[in-house]
């Protein structure tokens, strides 16, 4: 079964045994807007915990993508290229990227969904 | 740090649900309900949006005429009462104080609308050179609000929802009305674009004619957000962006403003120096095949790799649906049709320089 973690930066990652699909929270998609384009790695890209591995732009701004944990990049979702919008529909199904988690003790450190709401109030 | 300043209907955009951010001085409205759709609402109906933090100032007195000819590019020399100019403010350098718009109420008194991030340097400006000259400086900035209705249906909505009769007004002229006994400036001017007007009022009045365009049901609320991309995709300058103390109004491409016939002008010599050497830079549009956004101050490459500029304003354009944007970039890389790249964090893009109106204007005349 899944489980979901969330950063303080508004991504999420659904972890599935050592994969993790990482994307960013309804909360984030309804702050930014209308996406427009996101800006994404490439499979086999390193991602690490705490840095940038992309951008997502709304009509207004650029803002950085932030990795919640390490690894290596399995799969990016290419609906986004052509459909970045997807990503106001419904942002926890399009999730951005496929991550093999190098380090799964990582997840300890993010915040869980209660966590989370209480942050985004 | 100083507080930002809030207009008079601050209230009422927070009760809106309006995301609000600093601009110039203000906490201003971004959006509303979301760029997309308000910027969609003003190419296709109509849209109201607070501008009540633009600066105005009066000029009056026996020299009023001579004194703004001599402070601004444009010349009003005997021109009618009830016109509007467009023009820049000049450092004797050349380089830009303002861009702003200049009513004529009569020969001694004239009504500029300046930028609200440089109120304080205006003002200083516009004190500091009457010396010579038989003016009086009025800042009613404080005093003011200002509405700009814009979009197809502006006149109608103008006439109907606010009962000003304003169908008779052409494209930069405007008239002064009397509304329960206060005086109000309306002119068919704007910044998007689009057919529409721009109302100067006191507070309440402002108040008032922001409930009664809502309450109509025909007007959507704007934010400063889709301003800024209703003013780009047709290719109008932004201080601060396209504009600066450092830039002259001739490599912005607005020398069409700068009246060289006039006997003189405040920075009338370094536009003419300019003019003669030749313009190093140049402002360009650019157009990305690829959807990644271009943003201001991303530098621009030659084939080379080489920096020749930087972007001053990118979108991936709403009514185009482009990635295009505005460049300060060497004037050997201005050519029409030259290829240039922009960098884009860690990735180059290639992009070609195009024709800065992305976006066909649909005034009324």
């Amino acid at each position: 079964m899944s489980k979901i973690y969330y950063s303080p930066t508004h991504e999420y990652i659904k972890v599935d045994g050592n994969v993790g699909y990482i994307g960013i929270t309804d909360y984030a998609q309804h702050q930014l807007g209308n996406v427009v384009y996101v800006d994404m790695p490439e499979v086999d890209d390193e991602v690490v915990a705490g840095e940038d591995f992309g951008a997502i732009e709304s009509v207004k701004a650029a803002s950085d993508l932030i990795s919640p944990v390490s690894g290596t990049v399995v799969e990016v979702n290419e609906a986004l290229v052509d459909e970045p919008g997807l990503i106001n529909k419904d942002s926890m199904e399009n999730w951005i990227i496929k991550v093999e988690m190098s380090d799964a003790s990582e997840l300890d450190s993010l915040l869980d969904e209660g966590a989370y709401k209480e942050l985004c109030h | 740090m100083e507080e930002n300043k809030r207009t008079c209907l601050y209230d009422k955009h927070v009760a809106l649900g309006a995301q609000v951010s600093p601009f110039g001085g203000f906490d201003m409205p971004i959006q509303y309900k979301g760029i997309v759709e308000e910027h969609n609402a003003v190419r296709n109906a109509c849209g109201v949006f607070d501008v009540s933090h633009m600066g105005e100032v009066i000029v009056k007195g026996e020299d009023a005429e001579k004194y703004v000819n001599h402070i601004f590019t444009n010349d009003v020399r005997g021109a009618e009462n009830g016109k509007c100019f467009y023009g820049m403010m000049l450092n004797l350098e050349g380089g830009v104080v303002d861009d702003l718009l200049v009513y004529k109420r009569d020969d001694k008194n004239f009504f500029l609308v300046i930028n609200a991030s440089n109120i304080d340097k205006d003002l200083a400006w516009i004190r500091g050179n009457v010396d010579g000259f038989d003016v009086e400086i009025v800042d009613l900035s404080d005093q003011l609000g200002e509405l700009a209705i814009q979009g197809p249906n502006s006149e109608k909505v103008m006439t109907e929802v606010l009962g000003l009769p304003v169908a008779d007004l052409g494209f930069y002229t405007f008239k002064e009305l009397d509304v329960d006994g206060e005086d109000i400036i309306v002119s068919r001017t704007g910044y998007t674009g689009e057919d529409g007007f721009e109302i100067y009022a006191s507070h309440g009045l402002t108040n008032k004619f922001w409930d009664e365009l809502l309450a109509s049901g025909d007007v959507e609320p704007c934010g400063l957000g889709c301003r800024d991309t209703l003013r780009f995709e047709v290719g109008l300058p932004l201080y601060g962006d396209e504009l600066a103390d450092d830039i002259s109004p001739i490599e912005a491409g607005l020398g069409i403003f700068v009246k060289m016939d006039k006997p003189e002008f405040i920075g009338k010599d370094a536009v003419a120096r300019l003019k003669a050497d030749g313009v190093k830079r140049k402002l360009v549009g650019l157009e990305l095949k690829d959807r990644a956004i271009p943003r201001h101050g991303y530098e621009v490459l030659n084939q080379n790799d080489e920096v020749v500029g930087h972007v001053t304003t990118g979108y991936h354009a709403i009514s185009v649906d482009k990635s295009i944007a505005m460049a300060l970039v060497d004037v050997d890389y201005s050519s029409l049709d030259t290829p240039l790249k922009v960098r884009i964090r860690r990735k180059t893009f290639p992009a070609i320089v195009v024709k800065k109106k992305f976006y066909k204007k649909s005034y009324k005349n």
